[in-house]
């Protein structure tokens, strides 16, 4: 706890440096941020405590936008878990598909939205499609890594005492390629983050936090978008911390085996 | 002797397309709204000649390239700065932790209240993205350099600076290069992102909703082709370049941001 | 129990190509343990890999209870050098264990016992609930070859089972191993690069020469059971066996030239 003090006492001077500058410039453009937490509070945070305070308006905004973020995330995840392993596993497979995992993952996600929405008409699925397509890369590409690099004793272990395939997949190769794999799909949550708000900005969306973005834009509400997007910087935050808590548990293993070697 | 991976990885791409190829021709995608793979092939090799693309090429390159050279400009005395004083860079920590994973794109609807034209809306959330990864890369590499080669100066009696100038930064110049070849990458899907959302004048972005206005599906798929060509360019020559300079560094994966 | 015939293997073509293995025969009979030794580079692992499956050979043939197998044989556990390697640092070592007892078709309950008893005969009976990387390098060989022990193989192979381990550690785990083979009647082909080693564990030693690698020698050794670290050692016998298999792993130009086949020198 101690430590936390410690390392979070740079915030509350900051904002108040923050608060004092604002008030001095006294600018619509820069509201102070008592302005913007009153304006969050106002838009978002105004339900029960039992609610964590959330008012059904965020409900309404938040429940689809990490709807379709968490959604897109977990179909990138199992189909470039699946493609990455059997790829890494096959170098003849690598060979084909490499250069195309390359190009495919230069291509700004953003550009194909157009296509989608052409493709799919229906928005939830021109959204998942789009966060899909941007976050499977890092997946894919690190799940070809980490199972392409498994130690070649653990595989002959494996072979030697007999091990089926489905054994070898779940008990070796998988664990194996966990820590890249998991690297990949920390760094894939972000990306997702991102792509969920550019997917709400680019097509029509009706609700979720990137509408209330751009219908804050159309009323002129400055302390509305600051606090929006404020309010994606803590979730960008919070998404990334209890990914690395899971993370930490999950490959306990890997970090102490690395400690004692 | 042809290198069997390069053949590979052409018979991969060839197969691609033929495989999407056949898929229209057969009927099982609706060649009205996906065209066909030789349309896009078609589409794309028309577009390097098109002098329409090629100005809204290099109107994305310019921005691009604006927001880049800001981002370093800012990012890597930010970055020397911090990580050479621990204890500042303790204090902001937190900060940086809040403000990285806010989608830049996030930015574009406010930046385009307050900023006075379309194309510094643009640079500014360009900026905003390609810091990070130079700043970060900065303050590892400074963190990561030898100790021993710190103290050797010392002995001889050079000052703070002159450890700094001589050691410290020669060999955080690595990871710096690598942060500017990630944040190069980030920096274009970015600037076509800002193209697709504020739109503007001219970009491969602008003319991406162009085409989408138009229901040209080939077009949008053949520029985003480009798009893609452009990013595997621009990192290829900035690998090069890190292989070139730092040929003695061996640690060039970096620091993901 | 295992015939290795004219066995040869070649890694590359062209004229990278190296000739590790120029046409091997071995025969181990049921219970024996025999050792293999030779110069280092000679093919002495590439043999072990082809017997177990890891590599095919090029040429010749390896048969297993008069059975020839290609691919892994059924009944054949392999202990690896590189310990650290070989157990998996994701799972407990009584999971380590235990792994391969799935293909024999037991139970949980059942694979928990004999993973339990197999650490118990290797000294290691309160290590079931740790992980592999929180023991010392000696216990963990410890593990892989309880692993092996657990899997009740009619073959084992060990691969230069203890040149990761220090001195005392090595004294110890030889003695594991004349110990389990005594418990557990199990054939026992053992690799080293130790030619004290091989004299004081094996009932035979098989000398190879330098690649391309054919048998030199294959000598029987006659020292009284059960062995002991210092007494064993002082023995006259030991003492010239060890002189004989030095000379000859040092290779002798007539023997290392020696034509297809083994040129046996028989002792008594």
């Amino acid at each position: 706890m101690n430590g936390v003090v410690h390392r979070l006492w740079p915030v509350p001077v900051l904002v108040a440096l923050w608060e004092a500058g604002a008030r001095a410039a006294a600018s619509t453009y820069f509201p102070p941020p008592s302005a913007i937490a009153a304006r969050l509070r106002e838009l978002w945070f105004s339900g029960p405590p039992s609610r964590l305070f959330l008012s059904d308006q965020a409900l309404q905004d938040f429940l689809p936008s990490l709807a379709r973020m968490f959604g897109g995330w977990a179909i990138a995840c199992a189909a470039g878990i699946a493609l990455g392993v059997a790829v890494g596993r096959s170098s003849a497979l690598a060979g084909y598909v490499d250069p195309i995992v390359e190009f495919g993952r230069a291509i700004p996600p953003p550009t194909l939205i157009p296509l989608f929405v052409v493709l799919f008409k229906v928005d939830v699925r021109m959204q998942v499609a789009t966060i899909v397509y941007g976050v499977i890369w890092p997946v894919l590409v690190n799940s070809i890594d980490g199972a392409r690099y498994v130690d070649r004793q653990h595989t002959e272990t494996a072979q030697v005492f007999g091990l089926s395939r489905a054994q070898r997949l779940t008990r070796i190769i998988l664990p194996a390629a966990a820590p890249k794999i998991f690297a990949g799909l920390r760094l894939s949550l972000s990306l997702a983050l991102i792509l969920m708000v550019v997917s709400e900005l680019a097509g029509s969306a009706t609700s979720g936090i990137g509408y209330e973005l751009l219908y804050a834009q159309q009323n002129f509400d400055l302390p509305g978008m600051w606090g929006t997007i404020a309010l994606l910087g803590v979730l960008g935050l919070l998404l990334n911390s209890s990914f690395l808590l899971v993370e930490r548990r999950t490959l306990s293993w890997h970090r102490r085996a690395r400690q004692t070697n | 002797m042809i290198d069997p991976r390069v053949v590979r990885g052409v018979v991969g791409v060839a197969g691609l397309l033929a495989v999407a190829e056949a898929a229209g021709r057969a009927g099982l995608m609706d060649t009205r709204i996906m065209p066909l793979a030789s349309t896009v092939v078609a589409r794309a090799a028309g577009l390097a000649v098109d002098g329409e693309f090629l100005q809204d090429v290099s109107a994305t390159l310019g921005v691009w390239a604006a927001g880049l050279v800001v981002a370093i400009l800012l990012a890597v005395p930010v970055g020397v700065l911090l990580g050479s004083l621990p204890r500042v860079e303790a204090a902001v920590r937190p900060l940086i932790e809040f403000l990285r994973p806010i989608p830049s794109v996030a930015l574009i609807p406010l930046v385009a209240l307050i900023a006075a034209s379309d194309a510094r809306v643009k640079v500014t959330v360009i900026v905003y993205a390609a810091c990070w990864p130079v700043l970060v890369n900065t303050m590892y590499g400074l963190h990561d350099v030898d100790p021993v080669a710190k103290d050797t100066l010392r002995a001889f009696g050079f000052g703070r600076l002159a450890v700094l100038l001589r050691v410290a930064l020669p060999s955080a110049a690595p990871f710096v290069l690598t942060g500017v070849r990630l944040a190069a990458s980030v920096a274009l899907v970015v600037a076509v992102s800002a193209e697709l959302l504020a739109g503007g004048a001219g970009g491969i972005g602008v003319y991406i909703i162009k085409a989408g206005s138009g229901y040209r599906v080939d077009l949008m798929v053949a520029a985003a082709v480009w798009a893609g060509l452009i990013g595997l360019a621009v990192n290829a020559l900035l690998v090069r370049a890190e292989r070139v300079l730092f040929r003695w560094h061996a640690a060039r994966a970096g620091v993901a941001a | 129990m295992l015939d290795v015939v004219n066995l040869t293997h070649t890694y590359g073509t062209g004229p990278n190509a190296h000739r590790a293995l120029g046409g091997v025969d071995l025969t181990v009979a049921e219970g024996e343990l025999v050792c293999v030794v030779g110069p280092s580079g000679c093919g002495k692992s590439t043999l072990l890999r082809s017997i177990a499956g890891l590599v095919r050979p090029t040429g010749g043939g390896v048969r297993v209870k008069g059975r020839s197998v290609s691919g892994t044989p059924d009944d054949l556990a392999v202990v690896f050098q590189d310990y650290s390697r070989s157990l998996f640092p994701w799972m407990s070592v009584g999971d380590n264990v235990a792994l391969p007892l799935r293909r024999r078709g037991l139970g949980r309950a059942a694979r928990r016992t004999a993973a339990a008893e197999a650490l118990s005969a290797v000294g290691l009976e309160s290590a079931a609930g740790k992980y592999p990387w929180e023991l010392s390098g000696g216990m963990q060989q410890r593990v892989a070859i309880a692993r092996a022990l657990a899997y009740r193989p009619s073959l084992l192979l060990m691969d230069e089972p203890f040149g990761s381990v220090d001195a005392q550690t090595r004294e110890d785990l030889e003695d594991l191993v004349l110990a389990v083979r005594g418990h557990h009647r199990m054939t026992i082909v053992l690799i080293t690069h130790d030619i004290d080693e091989s004299v004081y564990v094996g009932d035979r030693v098989v000398v190879l020469s330098r690649a391309p690698a054919v048998v030199a020698a294959d000598l029987r050794v006659d020292l009284p059971s059960p062995r002991d670290q210092i007494g064993t050692r002082e023995l006259p016998a030991f003492v010239h066996l060890r002189a004989e298999v030095g000379r000859l792993v040092r290779g002798k130009p007539q023997l290392s030239k020696a034509p297809n086949g083994p040129s046996s020198i028989d002792k008594e």
